[in-house]
């Protein structure tokens, strides 16, 4: 065998000719660009809503207008700042929180760790897809509807004669409908990619499934939680809808009685939103400028909420999980 | 009572509240639907199928309504909102057209062509776009664009043309920008999320076949998450026809049915959607005919939201089964 065949060669690679996207047909390369100008521009365009706000609060956001509470009057100058607004935003998102978390976050544990019987289960889950897809008008409406029967007349803001369903109260009930999707979605995220053997080793030792899901998996999935809350917080304090139908945008909070805590809760009031809602050339007030201020400082409470959500995710090292969705 | 409430409870009496919190909610969705409806129920009962029919004012019918009193006369509530409707199809449909293209390049560029650099500014791009509260559109809108179209695209003639119907000033064209801004973030997470979900050798596999990238994304993951693109399209109609702020404060605020036939001048042509109707009269509420009036409108966009939101999650659910198995 002195004459053995050369073992073969692997066929010779062609250098220089790597795959160019310049070697695609005209009409890919069309779609090609699009892709790119479609990507860019939405950065462009964020950058560009940032960067005006930014401008503009720059411009016309004065820390006076923090603290003064709002006053009708004709002149710019006399109309004060947003003390009120940026209180009731505080206060209608706490409300909504208290509501939201826990009916999120419960509704996720029932569906994904009992869900029987599962056509509830499924029921449950398609739910909160409806509530997600329902218009903030609506709810509001139904709000209204809910709350001007005489029972929930406590609830709210509202002559002798007749609740009106406006307060502090039934728009935090109603817009905690906002944060729960994301809340829910977030749990149901995390619940899904929490890994077996943890529950499992949990089973071992000898814990129930409801010391199980309070011992270990609800620690285990705080971080979705907490993400799921923030964006919850962030579509309540943008919404403008229900505050303007069940809060009464009144400009100034306005308490039922004098009692603490239940007047304010029962009182009427504005947010941010509505502020700037009415401050526009759309509402009665026409000052551009402090809808402008009022517009930057909720730009910044949703910068501020963002850079929460990013930032949780990378608390104390990696997540158990490294699943990420854009969606969540 | 504390110390039986420390005590570890047990699974049964778990199982049974978080059920009870989690079916609170089903019974939420069924409470609204039954109260929306019962407060429309008197112009439903009076209009009939009229309420979709056009012809007439609405803006001045609603005008008419403000002085009705306790109990009015079954002709205070003859309202023809065709108008409306017309309105609020047309400015979610075009958004939606408009945000379909957009989202869909822009997910493929995600996944698929953009730098590791660019990819990963996107996702807080995306998510912030999604979590700028409407109002601030709504600003832009009738602060910077509707100013703009109305001093520069706008021109004299057109607005002599129709001087005595309606004023021209950002109106569809408008409305529709904005609202496509809002939904494409919506629409662009959705398709991200279930073009990374496709399995990667499927699209490698079609690469090594011969197709070029792009191809390939096309053939195989787009066609794939069909479903989910159709989902999305859904949930971001529901979201665009509900729309109420950015409407009201850009739309010019006559509620006219812009006509294509009109040429260039429909793109600027005010109009009036559903939601924006309920948020423009939301002061007047309390007259009776209003009242029930503007729950008709509310139960017609809670019927559409409803059905598109239905339709998103029984057409996602297969993929989602699929999905969550990972």
């Amino acid at each position: 065998m002195a004459d053995a065949a050369p073992p073969l060669a692997p066929p010779r690679r062609r250098h220089g000719r790597r795959e160019s996207v310049w070697r695609w047909r005209r009409s890919d390369l069309a779609i090609f660009a699009l892709s790119w100008i479609a990507g860019m521009g939405l950065c462009v365009i964020t950058s560009a809503l940032v960067a005006f706000f930014a401008v503009k609060g720059a411009q016309y956001l004065r820390p006076n207008l923090l603290v003064q509470s709002p006053s009708p009057s004709v002149s710019q100058a006399g109309s004060g700042g947003f003390l009120d607004p940026i209180e009731g935003t505080i206060l209608l998102g706490a409300i909504g929180l208290v509501i939201a978390v826990p009916l999120g976050v419960t509704t996720a544990l029932w569906v994904l760790e009992f869900g029987r019987p599962r056509w509830l289960a499924r029921i449950v889950d398609s739910t909160v897809e409806i509530i997600a897809g329902t218009p903030d008008v609506v709810l509001a409406i139904f709000g209204l509807a809910l709350f001007e029967l005489g029972l929930f007349a406590p609830l709210s803001f509202g002559q002798p004669g007749g609740a009106f369903g406006r307060s502090f109260l039934t728009c935090g009930i109603i817009v905690s409908a906002v944060a729960i999707p994301s809340i829910y979605t977030a749990t149901r995220n995390g619940l899904i990619s929490t890994p077996r053997q943890l529950r499992e080793a949990s089973y071992a030792l000898g814990k129930t499934k409801t010391a199980t899901i309070r011992r270990v998996v609800l620690p285990a999935i705080r971080r979705d939680i907490a993400t799921g809350s923030a964006l919850g917080l962030g579509r309540i304090i943008g919404d403008t809808a229900i505050v303007i139908l069940l809060l009464g945008a009144t400009l100034q909070t306005q308490t039922q009685s004098s009692t603490p805590i239940l007047g304010l809760l029962r009182g009427t009031g504005s947010t941010l939103t509505s502020y700037a809602f009415n401050a526009s050339p759309a509402g009665d007030g026409n000052a551009p400028t402090k809808a402008y201020a009022a517009a930057a400082l909720l730009l910044v409470l949703v910068l501020v909420l963002n850079w929460c959500v990013g930032r949780i995710g990378r608390i104390g090292g990696p997540p158990l999980h490294t699943e990420r969705r854009l969606g969540a | 009572m504390l110390e039986r409430l420390r005590r570890p409870w047990p699974d049964h009496r778990a199982e049974f509240l978080l059920g009870a919190v989690a079916c609170l909610l089903a019974v939420a969705i069924v409470a609204m639907v039954v109260f929306v409806a019962r407060g429309a129920w008197p112009t439903f009962s009076h209009d009939g199928l009229s309420l979709f029919g056009s012809g007439g004012n609405v803006d001045t019918r609603i005008g008419a309504m403000q002085n009705t009193t306790r109990n009015p006369p079954a002709s205070a509530y003859a309202i023809h909102a065709w108008p409306l409707i017309y309105g609020t199809i047309l400015s979610a449909g075009l958004a939606l057209l408009v945000a379909l293209c957009v989202s869909l390049a822009s997910a493929v560029f995600i996944v698929d062509f953009a730098p590791p650099l660019v990819r990963r500014v996107m996702g807080p791009v995306i998510r912030l776009l999604a979590a700028v509260p409407s109002v601030l559109y709504g600003l832009v809108g009738i602060l910077v664009l509707v100013p703009l179209t109305a001093n520069h695209i706008v021109t004299t003639e057109q607005r002599r043309s129709v001087e005595y119907v309606i004023p021209l000033s950002g109106g569809v064209a408008v409305t529709v920008v904005l609202l496509a801004l809002m939904i494409t973030p919506i629409m662009t997470a959705l398709i991200t999320d279930a073009l990374e979900s496709v399995p990667r050798p499927w699209r490698e596999g079609a690469i090594a076949l011969g197709l070029n990238p792009l191809r390939a994304t096309i053939a195989v993951s787009l066609r794939a998450i069909r479903p989910a693109i159709v989902a999305a399209a859904g949930l971001a109609t529901a979201r665009a026809i509900g729309e109420a702020i950015v409407v009201s404060m850009v739309s010019g605020g006559v509620s006219f049915a812009p006509n294509p036939a009109d040429g260039t001048i429909f793109l600027f042509e005010p109009f009036e959607s559903l939601a924006s109707t309920i948020i423009r009269n939301a002061d007047s509420i309390s007259a009776p005919a209003i009242h029930s009036t503007l729950y008709a409108f509310a139960a017609l966009l809670l019927f559409s939201s409803l059905i598109l939101s239905l339709a998103a999650y029984l057409v996602r659910l297969p993929l989602r089964r699929y999905q969550s198995t990972s």
